[in-house]
């Protein structure tokens, strides 16, 4: 009981402590990151902040706050409310898909009245927090043992299939990634990797017959570009076309014809990375991919440098979101994957994918604020 | 303390692994660097022409047509503000509340208000056509009403006008939309322009390639649906060149307008020493107008079915038996083979040779004819015998020699050549030898001669001159440049003896002015203007022996397409012989009654207009500039 007793021997940390104790290095690469893509958007408008920039940095503004806001409510507040998140995001996935399924088509939405919620989005976090959760209360030697394992993979099978079935391939991809990604974290043995990738090698054909016209049309081309060349192709190769002319020093800021002739397909969406690369080269290119690169090196380290286990995996899990989100949509702006639909986060027009990604950090940083907090086996802390 | 030793086991393996994590990490960012390079450095030359290629467009521009002037630069086809109406869907809250609030002006009817809607549904910033050749009134209206009619704009283009509308038509053509097959023969880019229109006949035709000008260009950077964003740079190309007919406005004015008495007639006026046409008409006609705005289906049906074949041009599309008129070529080849113009014949009103029996047009006879009588009294039976001394082969030697039996060469498409037959032609178009009969027959311009009444004009006109004048209707380019190959001024002599050509005009003379010439009636009076000729009366059927026995049925009571052809050539005034005519007036009976009077008003005209003796273009221009330069 000496972990209960050290626990209940911390005293509650003042709050302008904590802000002080917030990473506000992170944070800076965070809003530089919000920066370029309001540079971006203010282009993509032709030179103008309407519509998208002014909207974006509002909505900057307001997921910083929110970070913040996360970031000081105690590591152990998030620790006890992570299994009910992930409840209430499952009930929200559910929820979309029947609403689809009666409306006839694809919904991924659900209307708050006052906000447009995507339970796929809180999936997101919600899935980083049950499993950091999970592996928190799982002792070492409990790692090899099946029945201990099924239920982590069973958690993100269920959010998968129900995103898979709205229908959503890139963030059905992206969770099972993300776990894929906190289990080998969490020291999942290696041969369950194995037989898990075998399984999955074998129902690749009868995932195919799931699929949805337009997603098979999207691996098919992506298979074979030239094969339709106005079609899906075409807007690959405008892409490509945008990064290839921007050349090594860019186009120069609202030069870009690709983008501003509207030849760039969903420039200000999920191909902004084109549009990026056509007005500022490859310098540019490579500079956006080290300011993620820091805000990932960052994330580590913050995990690394956390006294519990459930803090660890809950800012690596963060990390690999983001990682996934970068690596996905620049693969594909570059033609290396398949168009799915992710967007480049922080530099995308879009409210959702922002507010998760900064509650997120939000949630890391308080993995960050309160490092030294130690949390009991049950998550039950001193007042318990 | 087992808690704390189980947290290093665990904080050990998650320290391996997220390194491992990290790592994969890091190479895929690396991947990822490298295909940016690949990209952005290795292939960044082709896509930046790609983009270059995505963005500009070359649109071509039409260049102004070249206009038609005559002699003395009088506008005979020049091009008329087009104005249009279209209508941009993307500029108008409601498309058919807009056409309907434009169908108060301009009339839409209900076909081309579905397509005018199909294609603005299409594209919505794309210019949609509504209407063209609106009236000045029309433009206005719109104008003034522009507020109540969003989307809706004015456009200028240009149309061929033919201000003279039937009276050149023949010899003009016209312009229309561009064939498949004309599309395919020419690499201009200007053929693939809808809006392009080419010379379809006539001058329009033969001179189309100066006329059209060379295409101007227009560079253009339009977005990925096709908007036009701005322009990058404009080449104006080259406007097509003015050019400049040998034809006088005025005269062929005159010269219509005389023959529109007749159901269809055709003459042709020649410069005798230059072969300048000065005037070339032919009734009936058309209108080259429609033709430019669109034919209907019906009016192209009722152009081509018409008996009267309104769309030939007579003067060299039409061939005739030139009956009498052929009389001075037998002549002067029997001039030529050593016949004596003193040489009579004694006509009894027929000729017979083995049991045929060949008719005089007179029926009582002639009595003794010489050579100049058998021209002046067009006696048949003179040139009978004389045909049957001299043989085909030199007839129909002489009669190429005056240019007939092959096209005269004229600037114009279509021209026939008619035919001068000869012992080999007969053997390869019939498979037999000539016959003697048919000698006598060639001898008064009948059975297998045929001739246009260009060439018949030709005819003339190397008669007066003694060269081997040829004609032609332009003059060169308003512009006239020293690349430009110069008419012909100067023709080669023809190489028949002064003294017989001589021989031969008096004989044309005496025709018209003498008492007792076939044309007597119509001698011009004028002193100085007189004129020398020849009737012609050509049959279309064959008299049989038992019409002739009851007595030969008079023109006037035949149906119009069996009565004779009535021709007359001449040439003016017949001191200084400067201008050549051929009338022909189709079925229009007796050459001396009906052919005669008009070619004899056509050449009052022409020496009262005197159009040789006055400065014509495009010298006269170079005169002014000498003149100002000097």
């Amino acid at each position: 009981m000496a972990g209960v007793r050290l626990l209940n021997r911390q005293p509650a940390m003042p709050v302008g402590r904590k802000l002080l104790e917030i990473n506000w290095g992170l944070v800076l690469l965070l809003t530089l990151l919000a920066g370029v893509g309001c540079v971006m958007l203010y282009s993509a408008a032709g030179g103008s902040i309407e519509p998208w920039a002014e909207r974006q940095a509002v909505r900057y503004g307001l997921a910083l706050g929110l970070l913040v806001v996360v970031a000081l409510v105690d590591i152990r507040f998030w620790f006890r409310l992570a299994y009910p998140i992930y409840f209430i995001a499952v009930l929200m996935l559910v929820a979309v898909d029947v609403m689809g399924a009666i409306r006839m088509g694809a919904e991924r939405w659900i209307d708050l009245g006052f906000i447009q919620l995507q339970p796929s989005e809180v999936m997101k976090v919600a899935l980083v927090l049950a499993l950091a959760r999970y592996f928190y209360s799982v002792p070492p030697e409990d790692m090899g043992r099946l029945t201990v394992m099924a239920v982590p993979i069973l958690m993100a099978l269920v959010p998968a299939g129900l995103v898979l079935a709205q229908p959503d391939l890139g963030t059905a991809t992206m969770l099972l990634l993300g776990a894929g990604a906190m289990l080998f974290v969490a020291g999942m043995r290696l041969w369950m990797f194995g037989a898990i990738l075998a399984l999955a090698a074998a129902a690749i054909p009868i995932g195919w017959e799931f699929l949805h016209d337009y997603q098979r049309q999207r691996v098919l081309t992506f298979l074979n570009p030239e094969n339709d060349p106005l079609g899906s192709g075409y807007h690959i190769l405008q892409s490509l076309i945008a990064l290839g002319s921007g050349g090594v020093w860019g186009r120069g800021f609202l030069m870009g014809t690709q983008g501003h002739l509207n030849f760039v397909p969903e420039k200000q969406t999920d191909f902004i990375f084109a549009m990026l690369a056509e007005e500022f080269g490859l310098v540019g290119t490579i500079g956006l991919l080290c300011l993620y690169l820091l805000v990932l090196a960052y994330g580590f380290a913050i995990g690394l440098r956390a006294r519990n286990h459930f803090a660890r995996l809950l800012a690596i899990g963060v990390t690999v979101n983001l990682f996934l989100y970068v690596a996905i949509n620049v693969a594909m702006v570059t033609g290396a994957i398949p168009v799915v639909g992710i967007p480049l986060p922080l530099i995308s027009y879009g409210g959702t994918v922002m507010l998760s990604l900064m509650v997120s950090y939000g949630l890391m940083m308080s993995a960050y604020v309160h490092r030294d907090q130690r949390i009991s086996r049950r998550g039950l802390s001193e007042e318990g | 303390m087992a808690q704390n030793n189980e947290e290093l086991v665990r904080l050990k393996s998650l320290t391996r692994r997220a390194l491992i994590l990290g790592g994969v990490q890091l190479a895929v960012f690396g991947g990822i660097a490298g295909r940016l390079y690949q990209l952005q450095v290795e292939e960044s030359d082709r896509f930046a022409l790609l983009a270059e290629e995505n963005r500009i467009n070359v649109k071509l521009l039409i260049p102004p047509r070249g206009q038609i002037l005559d002699r003395f630069g009088k506008q005979l086809a020049v091009n008329q503000q087009n104005y249009r109406v279209v209508l941009t869907s993307e500029q108008t809250p409601n498309a058919e509340a807009t056409l309907e609030a434009l169908g108060r002006i301009v009339a839409v009817g209900d076909s081309e208000r579905e397509r005018v809607l199909r294609e603005v549904r299409r594209n919505s910033f794309v210019p949609i056509t509504v209407a063209e050749n609106l009236t000045w009134e029309q433009v206005s209206q719109i104008e003034v009403n522009a507020p109540d009619l969003p989307g809706i704009s004015i456009e200028v283009g240009q149309t061929r006008l033919y201000p003279y509308g039937t009276m050149f038509s023949h010899l003009l053509g016209y312009v229309a939309k561009v064939a498949e097959s004309e599309l395919k023969e020419s690499e201009d880019p200007l053929l693939t322009l809808p809006d392009f229109r080419i010379g379809k006949n006539g001058i329009e035709k033969t001179y189309d390639t100066a006329l059209r000008g060379k295409a101007g260009t227009r560079q253009i950077e339009v977005n990925s649906v096709g908007r036009v964003i701005r322009e990058l740079s404009r080449n104006e190309g080259k406007p097509g060149r003015d050019l400049v007919l040998t034809l006088d406005g005025g005269l062929q004015a005159y010269a219509y307008q005389r023959l529109m008495g007749e159901t269809a007639a055709s003459t042709v006026v020649l410069d005798i020493q230059t072969g300048d046409v000065l005037a070339m008409a032919s009734v009936p006609s058309y209108d080259a107008n429609l033709f430019t705005l669109g034919l209907s289906a019906g009016d192209w049906k009722t152009l081509t079915e018409d008996t009267l074949k309104p769309m030939t041009n007579r003067t060299i599309g039409g061939l005739y038996a030139p009956g009498s008129t052929f009389k001075m070529t037998v002549a002067l080849a029997a001039l030529e083979a050593g016949v004596s113009p003193a040489h009579a014949v004694f006509c009894p009103g027929v000729y017979r040779l083995g049991n045929a029996r060949f008719h005089c047009w007179k029926r009582g006879g002639h009595g003794y004819m010489n050579m100049r009588d058998g021209i002046k009294h067009s006696c048949d039976v003179f040139f009978y015998d004389t045909a049957r001394r001299i043989g085909i082969d030199r007839i129909s030697e002489m009669a190429f020699k005056l240019g007939l039996g092959a096209p005269t060469g004229i600037d114009l498409h279509s021209e026939r050549a008619g035919v001068i037959p000869t012992r080999d032609w007969k053997l390869a178009n019939f498979g037999e030898p000539w016959q003697g009969g048919e000698t006598l027959v060639t001898a008064i311009g009948q059975g297998f001669v045929l001739a246009t009444p260009l060439q018949l004009a030709v005819m003339v006109a190397r008669l007066a001159s003694g060269k081997a004048v040829t004609p032609h209707l332009s003059r060169g380019f308003r512009d006239q440049g020293p690349d430009d190959a110069a008419p012909p001024s100067l023709f080669a002599p023809l190489g028949v003896p002064p003294e017989h050509m001589a021989l031969i005009l008096d004989a044309m003379n005496a025709v018209v002015n003498e008492k007792g010439g076939t044309a007597g009636r119509s001698k011009i009076i004028e002193p100085g203007w007189e004129m020398g000729g020849k009737t012609g009366t050509s049959q279309v059927r064959r008299i049989t022996m038992s019409e002739r026995a009851q007595g030969v049925t008079k023109n006037e009571d035949l149906p119009w397409h069996r009565r004779d052809h009535a021709l007359f050539v001449a040439f003016a005034p017949v001191g200084n012989p400067r201008y050549a005519c051929a009338v022909v007036v189709d079925h229009g009976g007796g050459g001396s009654a009906v052919a005669a009077p008009i070619a004899k008003d056509i050449l009052i005209e022409v020496q009262r207009r005197d159009p040789l003796g006055r400065p014509a273009l495009p010298e006269m221009a170079a005169n002014v500039a000498q003149g100002q330069g000097g």
